[in-house]
């Protein structure tokens, strides 16, 4: 296993990275880019570099002028700054006139770690859900990091990037293929699905190897496009095993378990658990504990993966 | 601006007002006092200022003008007619479920609209990017945001002020439509966000002020502005909110309210329509 690598780290490399390939490319920061990494874009191509300052929703409306101009602008913050406070903007001035503006979050969910809960977002994928027209991409990997920033630039339309702060290890090599709206399918298993997203693909696979030394039998989907969200390979999962488990880095209302259930509900009535942090807030301590703390290890993936094949009729 | 010049835009401006008043009679809804204090400022700029070309909507070259106060749609809209992006007669679809002019601007539906906009204080921030995508692109495109007084009570306001100064757009220009009134009252009795030109001269801007209906000081002004180097411009425009129609002037009951039939008859004989 490769050395561990934060998916901001590979964005901020990524955005470096297609600066060259992609003139049109322009980025925005509020104030934090050496955490979001867009540092590492702003020394390549000052020129194509814009700070904001601390005013996250200026920069969202900046962005939108950028785009309608025909730039291709990424507008960074932190995923509580950037959906939570300029939630409105992104709905009124990015998504209601589909403008092509990507937004590059980081310090998504609890891995944030010691800043705590006014910094944790366990929220955005279920306001950035409800937006009509938004793509929604949370990698799991540094790879994959760098091919969601790529198919992001190719794609029209408002798109959503979730990164996360903490090191996680390196899943996905060179061969890796990547397609917006399309879940990847990294191991089979017939008693119970594990669907994961972002940073709990990882947790997932680990979950399925305490499960085997069960005999349980669970499959593993990394779901990186949470909206448009692959309906065939969920409900193909869920038939396929008769239960599923929701993996995610995020509140449990309203995230990729709400859209699975959202899906399986009307077209493939499945016994769905989902992990995520339950109905509260973060709070402080070492990233890899909080983990832990919230449920959202492997532990306690397979320990819901019995419960769900507990469900089965 | 010679006396023929000043008689025909007071005559589009006129018809600009006979719109707006029709758009929202019709609509039973909408906001006719502040659509009505713009009227002449969109005269000017749709007729003299702005190079644009209703043939050519989507002209990358073309200058921009964001309505920052979007709920005055009407006005947008009316003088957008007649300038010929859309038949005149449409105006009176304005609201209306199968219509394409909704009640607040909407670029992806309608020609001429160069930005979405209603929710106040998002305008102003879209057109600061427009201005630096120009910079960037080393193109001489002006980019204008007409923004209402009591819009400037929103923080997002001083945030995209802060980064047009900060970045020197002088090919952005803000029009302040300042006519004294907002929803609940005048601006001293809900919560007063004047004086807005030391504001603006704080974050770095050029600050021009004159009256909004009088074509000579609206050239002068916006000939100020063009000539600015080094900083964004800010038009304050001293308004009357409601201008034109004798009973809607200076009131904020007429904010964003649709004359019944009486009332839309003496304002069509007030615009000199019957």
């Amino acid at each position: 296993m490769a050395d561990k690598i934060a998916t901001r780290e590979a964005y901020g490399k990524a955005l470096a990275e297609f600066g060259a390939k992609y003139e049109n490319l322009v980025v925005l920061d509020a104030d934090l880019a050496a955490a979001t990494k867009t540092g590492t874009f702003k020394k390549a191509f000052p020129e194509r570099f814009f700070d904001c300052g601390i005013a996250e929703n200026n920069m969202i409306g900046a962005a939108v002028g950028l785009a309608l101009s025909g730039k291709i602008p990424f507008a960074s913050s932190f995923a509580m700054f950037a959906a939570g406070r300029s939630f409105e903007q992104v709905r009124n001035s990015i998504g209601y006139p589909h403008v092509n503006v990507k937004i590059g979050a980081t310090h998504a969910g609890i891995t944030v770690g010691e800043d705590g809960a006014t910094h944790q977002c366990n929220e955005d994928i279920a306001l950035m859900r409800t937006i009509p027209g938004m793509t929604i991409l949370n990698p799991a990997d540094a790879v994959e990091a760098r091919l969601a920033v790529e198919a992001a630039i190719n794609m029209q339309g408002p798109c959503y990037l979730r990164f996360g702060r903490m090191a996680v290890s390196t899943l996905f090599d060179d061969s890796y293929k990547f397609e917006i709206g399309k879940g990847v399918k990294l191991a089979e298993g017939k008693d119970v699905a594990l669907i994961a997203t972002g940073i709990e693909v990882e947790q997932a696979l680990a979950a399925r190897e305490l499960l085997a030394a069960d005999g349980i039998s669970a499959s593993v989907v990394n779901i990186h496009t949470i909206k448009p969200l692959d309906e065939d390979l969920i409900v193909a999962e869920a038939q396929a095993c008769g239960a599923v488990v929701t993996c995610e880095e995020h509140s449990i209302i309203g995230g990729l378990g709400g859209a699975v259930a959202e899906c399986l509900s009307a077209k493939c009535p499945t016994p769905v658990l989902r992990v995520g942090v339950e109905d509260v807030f973060g709070r402080s301590g070492p990233a890899k504990e909080l983990v832990s703390y919230f449920g959202l290890d492997a532990a306690s993936i397979a320990a819901k993966a019995k419960a769900a094949i507990a469900l089965k009729k | 601006m010679d006396k023929q010049r000043q008689t025909e835009l007071a005559e589009i401006a006129r018809k600009i007002r006979v719109g707006i008043v029709e758009a929202v009679h019709s609509a039973s809804s909408g906001h006719p006092g502040g659509s009505l204090s713009i009227a002449d400022i969109l005269t000017y700029l749709y007729f003299e200022e702005m190079n644009i070309d209703p043939e050519k909507p989507d002209d990358p070259a073309r200058d921009r003008l964001v309505l920052s106060k979007g709920h005055c749609a009407p006005g947008l809209y009316s003088a957008l007619a007649n300038r010929g992006y859309f038949p005149v007669e449409d105006l009176k679809t304005f609201r209306k479920t199968s219509s394409y002019l909704q009640g607040h601007p909407d670029m992806k539906h309608t020609p001429g609209v160069d930005m979405t906009s209603g929710s106040l204080g998002q305008g102003v921030s879209v057109a600061a990017g427009m201005a630096l995508a120009a910079k960037i692109d080393q193109a001489d495109r002006r980019i204008y945001a007409i923004m209402g007084d009591g819009e400037s009570e929103e923080g997002q306001v001083w945030e995209a002020a802060m980064f047009a100064g900060h970045y020197k757009l002088d090919n952005l220009c803000f029009i302040l439509d300042l006519n004294g009134l907002q929803i609940d009252g005048s601006l001293d009795q809900v919560c007063d966000p004047r004086p807005h030109d030391e504001k603006f001269r704080a974050f770095g801007w050029n600050v021009i002020e004159c009256s909004a209906h009088d074509f000579n000081q609206l050239e002068k002004a916006f000939a100020a502005a063009r000539a600015y180097k080094g900083k964004p411009s800010v038009i304050i425009a001293h308004s009357t909110k409601g201008k034109g129609v004798s009973f809607m002037e200076n009131s904020c009951d007429w904010h964003g309210k649709a004359p019944n039939d009486e009332e839309f008859e003496i304002a069509m004989r007030d615009l000199g329509e019957r």
